[in-house]
């Protein structure tokens, strides 16, 4: 049996809230929009980009989707701007925009 | 046929958990409780149990080590004292939120300082607000009859919480008193097998246990808690018919001795209930109608049932062993006082402070209070309602 997250929202009753917060099923966190935590935000030059895949493994929280062998724009759902990918890319291809520029 | 046996309260509880064969269980030593897994550790060594048994380095870990079994799927325990306890706080709470119905078997101590040894309830009064469910023993049977049925109120689908198992240090843990054992297989029976619905060791079931509450879920998460605390309240209740069935011995959320027609009527926790029975019986030959109402179950506080059982008294005295530094009453006085504040005429209430860091508690000083509470109602005069007994001036 899996929680179901559209009930475990803002508008939960004390009744309907699982046991002691707990989350069943795997995956939840997909459902958790952890993109609103950005300050931050890459941008991913694709003209730059020789598609090495450098990036992809060092995102802390798999946000640089994959098809076919090759990465695609992020996922601003769940990225939280740490930076890592644009310090990790040999070619330029991620530049952060921050809050002010 | 039960077994009659002759144990300190320590030993009786290391049988009951023996019995129960629990499956995990973290520990780490402070006098008074020590000897509870060190008997225990005995069982693990000579094959009686298969429990795990995790000589930890800290109270810290063994009530993190025992709430991580919990949640994995186990049934698990540890036991402590004191500063102990105080140790374990950050954990005691996260195990009632988590909502995980692990055992503490507390052996009451005084806490630090000046520091000290021997019994009193500033340990289990301290984490009185910690959501767990606490219950009281008065000797080494009803410390070892407690925790047979602790797992059972903990376990109950409508309460889902950690339970403490309170017996007085020193007193009652190492007083070598006379017991009436069960058989192993009848308090087996009796606990049955935990079979949680949810655990995290479920492998068709991945779960999340500890997730971080914002503030939009925070309230109802504790409402939701307190209510399956206040459902300990009946199904204590439950088990203790159940209980009684197979042992013959009753209890209920308090015992009232005497208290039906009584005028004076002293509430009371713990090993020194037995004391006050003693005087009791010798003022009630003088004809003094004088009564002692024990806590045994204390979180949740059946406060509702002891105003109706004290009701009618003339005075009341709450008996608190721990100074909680409100400068006004003790935690039982204050919940009693409470409870009996939307009594029409209720009672008169005096709360004491005795029996710190093991001061003793004698037939003689527990008289006294019942003295105090008929010069109460002789004079109708109160005084401070806040007093120390037995303190040198």
């Amino acid at each position: 049996m899996a929680s179901d997250l559209n009930k475990q929202n803002d508008f939960v009753s004390w009744k309907e809230l699982e046991e002691g917060c707990k989350i069943y099923g795997g995956g939840g966190s997909k459902n958790f929009n952890t993109g609103e935590w950005r300050v931050d935000c890459p941008v991913w030059l694709a003209d730059k980009c020789k598609q090495c895949l450098i990036c992809t493994p060092v995102c802390p929280d798999s946000s640089i989707p994959v098809v076919d062998g090759k990465r695609t724009d992020f996922d601003y759902d769940h990225c939280k701007g740490c930076g890592i990918c644009a310090k990790a890319c040999p070619f330029g291809a991620i530049v952060m925009k921050g809050a002010e520029d | 046929m039960s077994i009659r046996e002759r144990l300190s309260g320590n030993e009786a509880v290391s049988i009951a958990i023996r019995q129960i064969n629990p499956d995990v269980f973290p520990a780490f030593p402070i006098t008074p409780s020590t000897e509870i897994p060190q008997y225990f550790s005995s069982y693990v060594a000579n094959g009686l149990v298969d429990t795990i048994f995790i000589p930890v380095e800290s109270e810290h870990s063994s009530m993190s080590a025992a709430i991580g079994a919990e949640a994995a799927g186990a049934r698990s325990l540890t036991a402590t004292s004191s500063c102990g306890l105080a140790f374990m706080w950050e954990e005691l709470y996260i195990a009632a939120s988590d909502r995980l119905p692990l055992a503490l078997a507390l052996v009451c101590r005084a806490l630090s300082g000046p520091i000290n040894i021997n019994c009193d309830h500033s340990d289990a009064m301290g984490a009185r607000d910690a959501g767990w469910i606490q219950i009281f023993a008065e000797d080494n049977q009803e410390a070892y009859d407690n925790f047979v049925q602790a797992y059972r109120i903990a376990e109950h689908p409508s309460v889902r919480l950690p339970i403490m198992v309170c017996q007085d240090g020193f007193i009652t843990s190492h007083a070598v008193q006379n017991i009436e054992l069960l058989e192993d297989d009848k308090v087996k029976n009796f606990v049955g097998q935990y079979e949680p619905e949810h655990y995290m060791l479920k492998k068709s079931e991945p779960m999340a246990v500890g997730a971080y509450g914002t503030p939009a879920f925070y309230m109802e998460a504790k409402k939701a808690q307190l209510t399956a605390l206040q459902n300990a309240k009946q199904v204590a209740l439950d088990v203790a018919k159940e209980f009684a069935a197979i042992s013959g011995r009753e209890y209920g959320l308090f015992e009232e001795y005497k208290t039906e027609d009584a005028d004076f009527i002293m509430v009371i926790i713990g090993s020194a209930a037995g004391t006050a029975k003693d005087a009791v019986d010798a003022l009630r030959e003088k004809g003094v109608k004088a009564g002692v109402l024990k806590i045994r179950l204390f979180r949740p506080f059946p406060a509702e049932e002891i105003a109706a059982a004290i009701k009618n008294a003339k005075v009341v005295a709450c008996m608190d062993r721990t100074e909680s530094f409100n400068g006004h009453n003790g935690p039982l006085g204050a919940d009693v006082r409470t409870a009996l504040f939307d009594v029409e005429k209720a009672p008169k209430v005096l709360n004491y402070v005795y029996g710190l860091g093991g001061r003793d508690v004698t037939v003689e000083s527990l008289t006294s209070v019942f003295e105090d509470m008929q010069t109460v109602a002789e004079t109708g005069e109160l005084g401070e309602t806040y007093r120390y007994l037995s303190v040198r001036e």
